[in-house]
């Protein structure tokens, strides 16, 4: 008996936050009209999930900051789609022109006379693919098993988590360095699985131990007594708590397929058919940029682009923290409202390079 | 409670069993297979057609001509053993060629750790106590920055500057070449010496992650209601900035410092590559480059062998470290 009520006084919770937005008074008009119109439902969600996030975001200058960044490389990569920038190819140019020297080639050549900003454009795209892949491969499963192993608890929970122990006890890179050279994956989107083949198994389980704490809310108690089935559970009652967290370790698991690929792009284990950030600064080491002052170009703009990146990724997970921020958000937004705690810390279960 | 630790303690020789059967299984996945390089290069030398397998078997402990169960048990019986066979590269036993090579990986990774450990928590607490100031958001930005730098980066850039450049340090190996290895003062100071830019690179990018978690941990510590009537209490400052506030901001870090260790093992591959620095990543991409199958086996297992003692070290001491945490924790099943 008091479970239902408990069940009924949050659904009805749940439905004032729906309805509030609308301006609709839920408790006098029990008996007829508490119709929300298809538009105005768009609109609820549209505001909730779209509009106030953005807002939240763009008022922190580091989300901002990263945004323009991540757009900058976005349109390098339009650039290079398109066609706007010429192809890289060797004695195309001047060989070891500096920053700057030759306006036509503004970031200089390489010790072959390759146009290096063509260089570095042309491998932005397989860069952004393999990068959204990987991140995209490591918190979707970690998602599935931490929420699915914290959710069921017991048998399954224990098997799942044995699992993700085991492999995240297998060292990232050697065994990356393995799959590589077995599999040979050129496909960038592959290529970014493949390096976090053994990333979600961290995440996953501070997931686990998030929703372990997430199961005893009343709402779930609820939604569970009135028989709604377990996926629908995890989707609709957990997973929106743990987005945040999620999101940001998005971010970080992107920033750690950048720093492993270029890193072993550089030792050239891993394959490639077009030179990349990773090769050309390979290239560089190798064909004695080390050496001289004049070919220190050649080791730099490679750098910088990954830098760069990484400077975006990190300031737009920094940034994204904020957003899911009850504090901040309530404060922003002018509406007293509760959303779910994102006050978790980053306890180091994530590769980290 | 004891039930939990003999528990975690199985779980410990299962998972470094499961891991050994995964690298037997690596090993046959890679192209060529075990052997064939192997035997083409031992045909190379002269060694007469029938002789080979026997040599192989020899060399790694394997018979090639043996059922893939028999092999299996072969192997794990020999690793058990910690016998890893010969290297084929190196024509010596690839247990000396690691017990060389994991003091100098041993060295690098936990001085570069610990120190990117205690300049992080430095750093990290001086920003909290002075949050919102000028020094808290200039350091917030270097922090972001040093974050993005990949320690490779970092490495190549004090390579060509320090080494290449100027001449202050060397550029490869980890003692010099005139250095007699016997425990000495020349020796040391030589190795010190090798070892300054592998752990300035591979300290350098870890710092700003922890001093921006050292920092968000405290500030969360300061605003908790103990410290509030401990301030009212009138103790002194030192006892609530060390007792109150770093031990609570701390001991969510400890989990992650060990974790990291074994992490950054594995990151040493690249690093140890960049210096020529004959550690375990050295020889692991040494041997993956030259073929060497037992060497980069036996890198490999070593590797994870510490990350799991990582793990588990970690596991058993955190509730001992935290009491509010208990051993195990209770599950019921939805």
């Amino acid at each position: 008996m008091k479970r239902t009520e408990r069940a009924e006084s949050s659904a009805a919770e749940s439905s004032a936050v729906v309805t509030d937005g609308a301006g609709v008074d839920w408790r006098g008009s029990a008996s007829s009209s508490v119709t929300v119109t298809r538009e105005e439902r768009l609109r609820e969600f549209y505001e909730e999930t779209i509009l106030k996030p953005m807002l939240v975001a763009w008022s922190d200058s580091r989300t901002q900051l990263g945004l323009l960044i991540i757009g900058f490389y976005v349109s390098l990569a339009l650039v290079a789609v398109f066609g706007l920038w010429r192809e890289p190819s060797t004695s195309q140019a001047p060989r070891y022109l500096t920053l700057f020297e030759n306006m036509q080639y503004p970031l200089g050549t390489t010790a072959s006379g390759t146009d290096l900003a063509a260089l570095i454009i042309h491998s932005t795209p397989d860069i952004l693919l393999m990068v959204t892949s990987g991140g995209l491969w490591a918190t979707g499963i970690a998602v599935l098993v931490g929420t699915v192993a914290g959710y069921k608890g017991g048998s399954v929970g224990r098997v799942l988590m044995s699992v993700s122990d085991f492999v995240m006890a297998i060292p990232g890179l050697p065994l990356v360095m393995i799959l590589a050279i077995t599999f040979n994956p050129k496909n960038p989107i592959l290529l970014g699985i493949v390096i976090n083949i053994n990333y979600w198994a961290g995440l996953g389980r501070s997931i686990h131990s998030q929703v372990l704490t997430i199961r005893e809310n009343n709402y779930v108690e609820a939604s569970r007594t009135m028989g709604v089935s377990t996926p629908r559970i995890i989707l609709k009652d957990v997973i929106p708590n743990i987005m945040p967290y999620v999101t940001v370790n998005f971010v970080f698991a992107a920033r750690y397929v950048v720093f492993a690929s270029i890193g072993l792009f550089f030792l050239g284990v891993l394959p490639y058919s077009d030179q990349n950030w990773g090769v050309t600064l390979n290239f560089a080491y190798n064909g004695g940029a080390l050496f001289s002052w004049s070919a220190a170009h050649w080791l730099l703009v490679p750098m910088a682009a990954i830098i760069g990146l990484s400077v975006g990724l990190i300031l737009l997970g920094q940034g994204m923290d904020r957003v899911f921020n009850p504090r901040v958000r309530t404060r922003l937004t002018g509406e007293s409202e509760s959303t779910a705690s994102a006050d978790e810390k980053d306890t180091g279960m994530t590769e980290v390079l | 409670m004891s039930n939990y630790y003999v528990r975690r303690t199985a779980r410990v020789f299962a998972t470094i069993f499961a891991v050994a059967t995964l690298t037997f299984g690596l090993i046959r996945l890679l192209p060529g297979g075990p052997f064939t390089q192997l035997r083409a290069q031992l045909l190379r030398q002269g060694v007469p057609a029938s002789e080979v397998d026997a040599r192989i078997s020899n060399l790694q402990n394997i018979n090639p001509n043996a059922p893939l169960w028999r092999q299996y048990l072969d192997y794990m019986g020999a690793v058990a053993q910690g016998n890893f066979g010969e290297s084929i590269s190196l024509g010596e036993p690839v247990a000396q060629v690691i017990a060389e090579a994991v003091p100098w990986t041993v060295f690098v990774v936990l001085v570069s750790t610990i120190l990117m450990f205690a300049v992080g928590i430095f750093l990290g607490s001086l920003q909290a106590y002075w949050e919102g100031s000028r020094f808290d958001k200039a350091f917030s930005g270097v922090s972001i920055g040093l974050m993005s730098v990949p320690f490779y980066v970092v490495a190549v850039i004090s390579l060509y500057v320090f080494a290449y450049q100027w001449g202050w340090l060397p550029t490869a190996g980890t003692v010099g070449t005139n250095v007699e290895k016997e425990l000495s003062v020349p020796f040391l100071l030589s190795a010190l010496e090798h070892s300054l830019l592998p752990i300035f690179s591979y300290t350098l990018g870890g710092i700003g992650g922890q001093a921006l978690a050292m920092r968000g941990n405290s500030i969360q510590v300061l605003g908790n209601d103990y410290v509030r009537v401990a301030r009212l209490r009138g103790l002194a400052d030192r006892r609530i900035a060390t007792r109150y506030v770093a031990r609570n901001a701390i001991l969510p870090m400890y989990t992650g410092f060990l974790l990291l260790l074994g992490f950054r093992l594995s990151g040493t591959v690249i690093l140890e590559q960049i210096f020529s620095y004959t550690g375990l990543g050295y020889y692991m991409f040494a041997a993956l480059k030259a073929n060497d199958y037992p060497l980069m086996m036996a890198t490999f297992l070593v590797i994870t062998v510490a990350l799991i003692v990582g793990v588990y070290i970690a596991d058993l001491t955190y509730s001992k470290i935290d009491p509010r945490i208990s051993a195990g924790g209770s599950d019921e099943a939805y």
